[in-house]
């Protein structure tokens, strides 16, 4: 049986779907490590954490910021549930860069009743959004 | 006879009421435009979520997480959302008199009150009815960290076990024409059908399912707050738009009503005026 060439993506928010379409490949920030998924894939269930998802369609590849959710991959299918995701061309560079000081400032402070794993994964947002936002400017569209 | 300048009075204020009525209508119907928007657009989340947890429910043994745990219903929170503002109709009371209905069914037992809305907010208020948590200005846009904060306190309230069930009140919206105002159970959450095609499916999971299905019930919670929100507050765009539009109506029925009388009360002077001439000029 020859493997389907495409694979249909949808990644979806609880106030709107992000993304739909079909694609070659789709690479995602899955809890253990980033995790490729190419058509044909076996179900599969897994846990999103904080990271940029990796979109191949066509010749171009695109950039999305997400963090926390899951991950379902159906035949034929891969269904991101994302507690909050964004392309990366819609990230807002400016929000992202202050939210990295404030975080990093945080977590220098010794106040020991600062919430350190807040601010780190707050920091860990900041970068991802950062990343794949940076990622769309580096390697545009061909 | 009524006073002509009485009646020319009203017929102004009934017109100025209709610019007003009118005005609000069509504010309600765009913002009711954008309310059912965002229902739409939250549609897909909730529905892939509830698909996957269909396909989990068929692998995991049931009654393993505490948020489905039955308890039996001795304290029961219940959840009323209605707008902040008035002028929609009956759509406050009608979710008021459902939330009082339930209150009277439970009466035996201990329930207590979690508020949305200005409107259910002043009228529990002044009622001995408990109230443990209330929120207004939540419902005008209702944002999914709002939701997701209303969800984890009610969540918290419920594994804590000092609540055996929290139930929601709310009107639901089914088109603008028809909406109804619903009582859903929340939590514990209720039987989830486990699916057959997806069941047979074999998969790989990259967590064990147990713990993947944990997290996901309370997101499930998050979800259907905000979606209970979200119809909320489309139905009250839509309650208004409606009773706008009636006002609006019965504005001009007014206006063609006293229209008409004014013109009867003037004839009637005229006609008096010519009497009075005549008989006059016939001495």
């Amino acid at each position: 049986m020859a493997l389907p060439d495409t694979i249909h993506l949808e990644v979806v928010t609880p106030d709107r779907q992000v993304f739909s379409g079909d694609v070659d490949a789709v690479v995602v920030p899955a809890r253990q490590g980033y995790m490729g998924i190419l058509p044909g894939h076996a179900p599969l269930l897994a846990e999103l954490g904080i990271g940029e998802i990796s979109i191949r369609a066509g010749d171009g590849t695109d950039y999305m910021f997400c963090s926390w959710g899951f991950l379902e991959v159906l035949p034929g299918r891969v269904v991101l549930l994302a507690q909050t995701a964004e392309m990366a061309s819609d990230i807002d560079v400016k929000r992202a860069e202050e939210a990295k000081v404030r975080a990093e400032k945080m977590l220098a402070s010794t106040d020991p009743g600062t919430d350190f794993r807040g601010a780190e994964l707050a920091l860990m947002q900041a970068i991802s959004r950062l990343n794949a936002a940076h990622r769309l400017v580096r390697k545009p569209r061909p | 006879m009524a006073n002509i300048r009485d009646i020319r009075r009203r017929i102004r204020s009934a017109g100025n009421i209709q610019q007003i009525t009118r005005a609000m209508k069509f504010v309600s119907a765009a913002r009711l435009r954008k309310a059912q928007e965002r229902v739409i657009a939250a549609r897909p989340y909730a529905r892939r979520m509830t698909e996957v947890l269909e396909s989990l429910a068929a692998r995991v043994p049931e009654h393993s997480h505490p948020l489905l745990a039955r308890r039996g219903d001795e304290t029961i929170e219940l959840v009323v959302i209605t707008a902040d503002r008035g002028l929609c109709g009956a759509y406050n009371t009608n979710i008021i008199r459902r939330a009082l209905e339930f209150l009277n069914e439970h009466s035996g037992r201990k329930v207590e009150l979690n508020i949305l809305g200005k409107r259910a907010r002043d009228f529990f208020r002044r009622r001995p009815y408990a109230v443990r948590h209330e929120a207004v200005g939540v419902l005008q846009q209702p944002t999914f960290a709002d939701a997701a904060a209303i969800a984890r306190d009610l969540i918290e309230e419920f594994s804590s076990g000092r609540k055996d069930q929290v139930w929601l009140v709310y009107n639901e919206f089914k088109s603008v024409v028809r909406q109804e105002v619903v009582v859903e159970p929340l939590l514990p959450i209720p039987r989830i059908e486990s699916a057959d095609e997806a069941g047979r499916l074999e998969y790989i999971y990259d967590e064990p399912p147990e713990r993947i299905f944990a997290r996901l019930l309370p997101r499930h919670v998050e979800a259907q707050v905000f979606r209970a929100m979200l119809e909320a507050a489309a139905s009250e765009q839509g309650a208004r738009m409606a009773a706008m539009e009636a006002a609006t109506n019965n504005a001009a029925e007014m206006i063609e009503g006293l229209t008409l009388y004014a013109n009867k009360v003037r004839q009637a002077g005229i006609t008096n005026e010519l009497i009075e001439v005549v008989s006059g000029a016939s001495r």
